[in-house]
């Protein structure tokens, strides 16, 4: 089983991502497995999806919009953002998207080009589970997380900019 | 870590200057701790290099040419005595003994080892300063007049607003990988110098009617390829949302901003392509979910920065100096230096004065370690300890007591440092070029040399009066041709360089961009090209107009004729 980083912990993770899957492909896992699709299928097979014995999530690639799973969010344990490339900023926002202007409070995990390097502003954007990508260290990229001890902005964990903390 | 005080100045003066807190320090320390691991996972091989660019960029480190180049921020362009002091001690231990500004207001090193850069950055963090996110595509330095706080020609200081900005740009988390780089300017004087229209994001200072302060909101500016004036997304935005509305901005352009294509990835091809409308819908649309939220600006924070920017001490002195009269009439050379380069004061008794970089022979921006510890001396005794760097490569002491004027300028004449062209002909902006820069198609230094050596007549340099050169070695603009009164342009053609010229351009209140005025031609002919364009304008212009005034009147048609006539 893979391992991936959820809440700075190393975990097994016990779902599957399923890379390419069209909205009218067939799904060709057994039933029981957790699955996480691309958006076009989830969006067209809620049905079959909902009847299987194993969990089913949605992930986003870079270019597709939070809006478009707004109304699916609160059945959602988790929403997947895919980086094709870790310099792919998009995702980012994304998840910015998801917890500040839409509320999301389930898991959003990062998938595809995941590095250490990048996991503190991930994090900070309110990515909270890492599958990193295979030659990535697990165990160093642990560290990444400590890398500031503040910030200035707003962030996922800690709602309040500096400026306001700072006055107080 | 407690808060050191800069230097003398500061212990016995109230604040001219953002200083650090604890968080600042702290931030930055993890900073520099994060970047040696980078760097020396680079170097035993376990992190790859193309992983390592976009950190080291973020860290201001590119790779050039010849060697690694460190761009170092100076934030808003300002800079303590003590600043510049370590700047003169990383450009002798770490560099061949000169810094570079650049048109960003920052300054370069083009020689550092990349294994010492992390020790750079230590010494740098010691006065507060530091190189991130001066290169990358993340925000970069913000830029503002530098004139702010001291002339008589201000609607409000934009210097708390640029910290405000710096300290939301600095590591946010969510615009570290952006399409491309995004720079923001403020102007808060009536006669903008910031090149406020040509930025990412222009934000001009205004009050409204209620009297109340806010910004007129510019999007889609910029040089480079293709260069395009901003275009106004909202006449006003009250001070207080200030930065909800930039997140609102940004993550327009990080979510559809065009990653497929490099040259079409800055905010401008967005702007474009969408419309300014539609694109200033899609930003009122995303602030909905931000305004009023916790990024919203309180009283107290404004204030707070605000308190870091307040007069220095000024002494109630005379409007008029006897001791400056006196030496104006004595001294013709000042006299000169003086009417070029001295600029009105708000405070009675006082003067801004430029001290211009753009001597002959001189690539423009260089500074040498002597100099920058002798400026950073004349900056103590005569102007509080405090300067700016110029995008036009030049510095300024905003302070000055007139009465002092004479003494200053002898001082600066002893180092070369009297050069007293600004805003003249030979007043160039120009990139390093194709002698250090990687990217470059053609050399830029030594055409602003040739230049310079064919109109080394003072006289008539003053009888041209203002007009803005601007010498770019790449499409990639950073000697900001485009809006030069006269623009060079270094282009490859079958391997040989070449030069395009334009004319026409202006970052003025009316920003203008520049027109090609034909074929281009070989570096050798350059001086005479220019020579001809001088004598058309002068031909042409009425009464004291100038460059830009008469190129407006007339048009190319005359330029044009001149410069490809044939030999008789």
């Amino acid at each position: 089983m893979q391992k991936l980083i959820k809440n700075r912990e190393i975990k097994e993770d016990t779902w599957i991502v399923v890379s390419e899957l069209g909205a009218t492909d067939t799904l060709d896992l057994a039933g029981d497995v957790d699955v996480i699709v691309p958006l076009d299928y989830w969006l067209a097979n809620q049905d079959s999806l909902t009847s299987r014995a194993g969990k089913s999530a949605v992930w986003l690639n870079s270019h597709e919009l939070p809006a478009s799973i707004a109304a699916h969010l609160p059945q959602l344990e988790l929403v997947a953002v895919n980086f094709p490339a870790f310099a792919d900023g998009r995702g980012y926002s994304i998840a910015r998207e998801l917890r500040v202007n839409l509320g999301y409070e389930g898991e959003i995990r990062a998938i595809g080009a995941v590095l250490r390097d990048q996991l503190f502003y991930l994090a900070r954007c309110g990515f909270d589970a890492f599958a990193m990508r295979e030659d990535q260290d697990l165990e160093g990229s642990l560290e990444a997380f400590n890398t500031f001890t503040d910030a200035y902005q707003v962030s996922a964990d800690r709602p309040t900019p500096l400026f306001r903390r700072r006055a107080g | 870590m407690g808060v050191e005080p800069l230097n003398s100045y500061h212990l016995i003066q109230i604040l001219i200057m953002y200083r650090y807190d604890n968080y600042d320090h702290q931030m930055l320390s993890d900073r520099i701790a994060q970047f040696r691991d980078q760097t020396n996972r680079f170097l035993s091989g376990t992190l790859a290099g193309d992983e390592f660019l976009p950190l080291r960029l973020q860290n201001g480190l590119y790779i050039q040419r010849l060697a690694p180049m460190l761009r170092v921020a100076i934030p808003y362009g300002m800079l303590s005595s003590t600043q510049m002091r370590k700047l003169a001690f990383i450009s002798d231990h770490f560099d061949k003994g000169y810094a570079h500004f650049t048109t960003r207001q920052n300054v370069q090193f083009n020689w550092p080892e990349l294994a010492d850069v992390p020790d750079i950055l230590e010494h740098l963090a010691e006065v507060e300063m530091h190189a991130i996110q001066t290169s990358g595509n993340c925000i970069r330095n913000t830029t503002t007049d530098q004139y702010a706080g001291a002339t008589d020609q201000e609607i409000a200081d934009s210097r708390p607003y640029c910290e405000i900005i710096r300290q939301w740009s600095t590591f946010h988390p969510e615009f570290a990988y952006l399409p491309r780089k995004f720079k923001i300017a403020v102007c808060g004087t009536h006669n903008d110098q910031a090149a406020t229209q040509v930025h990412d994001i222009g934000l001009f200072i205004v009050r409204n009617d209620a009297g109340e302060l806010g910004f007129r909101v510019i999007v889609g500016g910029g040089l480079g390829r293709t260069p395009v004036i901003g275009k106004e997304i909202r006449a006003f935005l009250p001070q207080e949302h200030l930065l909800t509305y930039l997140d609102a901005i940004l993550r327009v352009y990080n979510r559809e901003g065009r990653r497929d294509n490099k040259y079409k990835a800055r905010i401008k091809i967005l702007v474009k392509e969408t419309s300014v409308e539609k694109f200033a819908e899609k930003v009122e649309q995303e602030w909905l979910a931000l305004k009023d939220g916790p990024l919203t600006l309180t009283t107290q924070e404004i204030d707070r920065c605000k308190q870091y920017f307040l007069d220095p001490a000024y002494k109630e002195l005379a409007k008029n100096s006897e001791t400056l009269n006196a030496a104006l009439s004595n001294d013709v050379l000042f006299a000169s230096w003086y009417e070029q380069n001295v600029a009105s004061h708000k405070k009675a008794g006082y003067a801004i004065v430029n001290i211009c970089l753009k001597k002959t022979g001189i690539a423009p921006g260089d500074v040498t370690t002597e100099q920058l510890n002798f400026i950073a001396d004349l900056a103590d005794r005569y102007s509080f300890g405090e300067m700016r760097i110029t995008h036009e490569q030049n510095i300024v002491f905003a302070d000055v007591e007139k009465d002092t004027l004479f003494e200053l300028w002898k001082a600066l004449k002893s180092q070369d440092l009297n050069t007293d062209n600004l805003g003249l002909l030979t007043d160039m902006i120009c990139c390093p070029g194709g002698d250090f820069c990687a990217l470059a198609n053609a050399k830029s230094i030594p055409i602003a040399e040739s230049i310079q050596r064919k109109f080394d007549d003072p006289k008539l340099l003053r009888d041209i009066g203002q007009v803005s050169l601007n010498i770019s070695g790449c499409m990639n603009a950073c000697g900001h041709h485009h809006v030069g009164n006269i623009g060079i342009l270094g282009v490859d053609k079958k391997g040989s360089e070449f030069y395009q010229v334009s004319l026409g351009g202006s970052v003025e209140n009316e920003t203008s961009l520049g027109k090609i005025v034909g074929p281009a031609f070989a570096q050798e002919e350059i001086p005479a090209v220019i020579e001809k364009i001088i004598e058309v304008f002068q031909q042409e212009r009425q009464g004291q107009e100038r460059f830009i005034e008469t190129y407006n009147r007339v048009g190319m048609d005359p330029f044009k004729a001149k410069v490809y006539a044939k030999a008789d």
